[in-house]
């Protein structure tokens, strides 16, 4: 395992410059990262309360704690947040833009202004999403989806909230355009594309679907911003328009979009089972073609969503069979990770937790994507629980455990010290147990044919929904622990430069934390990305 | 720290391929942008073909040539210029790039006059006569006004960056041995050009 | 990365030659929207512009002189919006 030569007096990126102007006016992907993390996680937690407030009133048929206008206000909200502001940009903007310059050893993204620039987008956006709170008929509620007509007659706020999402787009396309300049260009030399790790091709697949898709909800929403203030009918039937057209164009860029949400996290179990199963990752090759696959063939498969739209037979079936291939490369990657475990030297640490979840739960999330994306049976479940059940299983239980999983798994290198372990893995148990209580019932529910977005239910319903709600607040004490622990961690011991014995430059050409310009010199690579022949377990004591 | 590994300098090259690589990124944000309109136009025109053509009939297909023409020239202009900066020619660069922005203001001169008979006859959406517009020639003109318009902002858009690189070259930032800004300029107009190339066709010439 | 640049200069010579076809294509197009063929004038107009499209592209931007991966990217994305609008007619053809 390469090591490097670790002057025992350096300046990390945080101490470099401090005070509040370095922060604000920084180019350092690194402080960018964390600006992006802070404001990612805190509204993170304002939607998981929102979803609680769901939660709340769905414990009982009929009115709760609020009424059907406010239920809808509620669950766009929740939605607008975890999707424009929480999962999209998650796991790129944080982990990409801290660690993806490291992991190809360069010093800094193609274009740091520009992602300064991205970062000030994004809160631009997030404020503007939230104001909606605060005057008129209050936020938007047509669920996050806008759809027409509906989202151009309602007197709520669509108009920021759309505003919102297209400047989170600008955000999201400049973040994707940075990255996929930094791989083509800033790669270390040895470093063919080949050998680049797992996190990064992630990345590159994902920053192609930013800068491809994300300009189509760009327009669509501003077509609904000029249906609202000019009056133009674009799908309004009375005037000649078509309804599922706009369906069309919100879908043509949102389902590419859950590719946005699930690839990187993806890249983040590909590069955490390598290390602690100390063995290199099985069928490197293959894993960085069904990244490329799936992001290609996530353009053609938007109509899954609109099976009961009244779009014709013939594009019903295209649809549903391309949303099978889709599939594939998925799957395939699972097989994949688990031949990466088999006959490894497992050492179960926190991250490893993290990743073994997220194949578990985005197997169930994905079996269940089957049962939407074949016509016969989406019939039966379209715009029920199960369907609700069915995304949270992927987005949640995939994509946000990956972000979990990412954050215990480089916590050390950012701040250069260890959280305690065994709390950790308490957090995650809770954690766990609570997601399934609260999602799986819903599974039941949307086959016993509970729809979706209602505020109130039949009461044959009851008791699936009682355990969910429980299930929402274990899973809030289990996020608390966790959140505690991360916290206390900023005190913990301080950590080597590689405490976990990864062989990628991130953990072993840098410093934890690191330098400002991560390298003292831009190394040489001449392994491949998971090479661990001659790995020796180190004395480090985590 | 030592003073000579790991500064900026010894880190980071300057790198003319990557900007370039970066604008044609951003030109392919744009191309799936106004792609979303022309998704519309194409299926709106699929079903009220007989609609789209008295649309079009509403339309100068003189004024919609000349303005062709302006833009053309116009993208002429911008690329004699980039050879002019490669020969040196700093003022000949700036002198064309003039040349350009005059154009493009011809051009939105042009536009603004279109637009005004159009509201004089009240085909604006709201609009008196178009209210009274059957359903396909009302998404007719929707999408005129959108497409034109986001051009239109394009357009302006490209002027001032336009302005900013003469500036530029004007302080010697931009010269000879360092122009990948005027390039990407010159990208983003060309891109301008290219969608209006599409857009006279589809609006001004559908018989 | 190095500091070369493409130093490929494009002559005025060839700048012009290319203006002088663009407004050509500009007149035909015009003309041959006097006639009505019906479901092909549609696709001339778009051959026409796009054939524009394709001296603008190549020589005004540039792309027949650059890096070959460019010119790749261009084509796919090209060909990436051309196929989601052919799927999306699958819906308003049948």
């Amino acid at each position: 395992m390469a090591a490097i030569s670790v002057p025992k007096e350096y300046v990390n990126f945080f101490d470099i410059k401090k005070g509040i102007a370095s922060w604000i006016f920084t180019h350092d992907h690194k402080r960018i990262a964390l600006l992006y993390f802070y404001s990612i996680v805190s509204f993170f937690l304002v939607a998981f309360c929102l979803g609680l407030l769901m939660r709340l009133e769905l414990i009982a048929p009929g009115r709760t704690i609020m009424g059907p206008q406010m239920y809808n206000q509620v669950f766009t909200l929740h939605g607008v947040i975890m999707i424009f502001l929480f999962i999209i940009p998650g796991i790129p903007a944080i982990f990409g833009n801290f660690i993806l310059p490291m992991t190809i050893g360069a010093p800094d993204v193609a274009f740091p202004k520009v992602n300064l620039i991205s970062f000030y987008l994004y809160l631009i956006g997030g404020a503007l999403a939230l104001s909606t709170l605060l005057y008129g008929d209050g936020p938007a509620d047509t669920g996050w989806t806008f759809y027409a007509p509906y989202s151009v007659k309602t007197g709520t706020n669509v108009t920021v909230a759309v505003l919102a999402a297209f400047i989170l787009g600008f955000s999201s396309i400049l973040t994707g355009l940075n990255f996929i300049v930094t791989m083509h260009q800033m790669r270390a030399p040895g470093m063919g594309w080949m050998k680049m790790p797992l996190f990064p091709w992630a990345l590159y697949a994902t920053a192609w679907i930013q800068v491809l898709a994300t300009p189509v909800i760009g327009i669509t929403l501003l077509m609904i911003i000029a249906e609202r203030t000019l009056g133009v009918g674009l799908f309004d039937p009375a005037l000649g328009g078509d309804p599922v057209l706009y369906q069309h164009l919100f879908w043509i860029y949102s389902h590419p979009a859950v590719y946005i949400m699930v690839l990187p996290a993806m890249g983040i179990v590909s590069e955490i089972i390598p290390v602690f199963a100390k063995k290199s990752i099985f069928g490197y090759k293959v894993i960085v073609y069904s990244s490329l696959a799936i992001a290609f063939i996530g353009y053609f498969v938007w109509g899954h969503h609109m099976f009961t739209s009244g779009m014709s037979a013939e594009a019903r079936i295209i649809f549903s069979v391309l949303t099978f291939f889709v599939a594939i490369p998925s799957a395939i990657k699972v097989f994949n990770w688990i031949s990466t475990l088999y006959k490894g030297s497992i050492d179960i640490k926190t991250p490893l937790l993290y990743a073994l979840a997220f194949i578990f739960l985005f197997t169930i999330g994905g079996l269940t994507g089957l049962v939407v994306g074949a016509l016969a049976t989406d019939i039966h479940v379209h715009d029920t629980y199960f369907v609700v059940g069915h995304f949270h299983f992927v987005m949640f239980g995939g994509a946000g455990f990956a972000f979990l999983g990412a954050l215990h798994f480089w916590y050390p290198k950012i701040w250069g010290r260890m959280y305690n372990m065994k709390r950790a893995n308490i957090g995650f148990a809770i954690f766990i147990v609570g997601f399934l209580i609260l999602y799986f019932p819903m599974l039941v529910l949307g086959i016993m044919g509970m729809p979706r977005r209602y505020y109130d239910y039949l009461p044959q319903f009851t008791v699936p929904n009682e355990i969910s709600t429980v299930g929402s607040w274990i899973l809030a004490i289990g996020l608390i622990v966790i959140i505690y622990n991360l916290i206390a961690g900023r005190k913990g011991p301080k950590v080597s430069h590689n405490p976990w014995g990864s062989v990628t430059l991130d953990w072993t050409h840098t410093q934890s934390p690191p330098t400002t310009f991560n390298f003292e010199e831009i190394p040489e690579v001449t392994r491949g990305p998971y090479d661990y022949s001659d790995y020796q377990a180190s004395d480090e004591q985590i | 720290m030592s003073s000579e590994a790991g500064t900026h300098d010894q880190l980071f090259h300057r790198d003319d391929y990557a900007k370039k690589m970066g604008m044609w990124l951003f030109l392919f944000t744009e191309v799936l942008l106004f792609g979303g309109l022309f998704i519309v136009y194409a299926v709106y025109r699929f079903k009220n073909h007989e609609a789209f053509h008295e649309g079009s009939e509403e339309l100068s297909t003189l004024i919609g040539t000349i303005n062709t023409v302006f833009l053309l020239t116009s993208s002429l202009t911008v690329a004699l210029a980039i050879t002019a900066i490669q020969k040196g020619r700093s003022k000949r660069a700036i002198n064309l790039i003039m040349v350009t922005l005059v154009l493009a203001f011809a051009f939105l001169v042009n536009k603004y006059f279109e637009w005004n008979v159009k509201f004089e006859h009240g085909l604006f959406p709201g609009m008196e006569h178009y209210k009274m517009l059957s359903n396909g020639e009302a998404q007719f003109f929707n999408l005129y006004f959108l497409m034109t318009g986001l051009h239109g902002i394009h357009v302006i858009v490209g002027g001032i960056l336009l302005l900013i690189i003469a500036e530029g070259i004007k302080r010697g930032n931009i010269n000879q041995g360092n122009y990948i800004y005027l390039e990407n300029a010159g990208l983003y107009w060309h891109l301008v050009d290219v969608i209006w190339i599409y857009l006279f066709p589809l609006f001004y010439l559908i018989t | 990365m190095s500091e070369e640049k493409n130093t490929h200069v494009v002559s005025s010579q060839l700048n012009i030659l290319i203006w002088l076809d663009l407004l050509i294509f500009t007149l035909i197009t015009v003309e041959v929207a006097q006639f009505d063929f019906m479901a092909l004038t549609v696709i001339m107009a778009l051959l026409i512009a796009t054939t524009k499209s394709f001296f603008v592209g190549s020589y005004f931007m540039h792309l027949k002189f650059e890096n070959v991966l460019l010119r790749w990217l261009v084509i796919g994305v090209i060909c990436l919006f051309v196929a989601v609008l052919i799927l999306l007619f699958s819906d308003y053809l049948f």
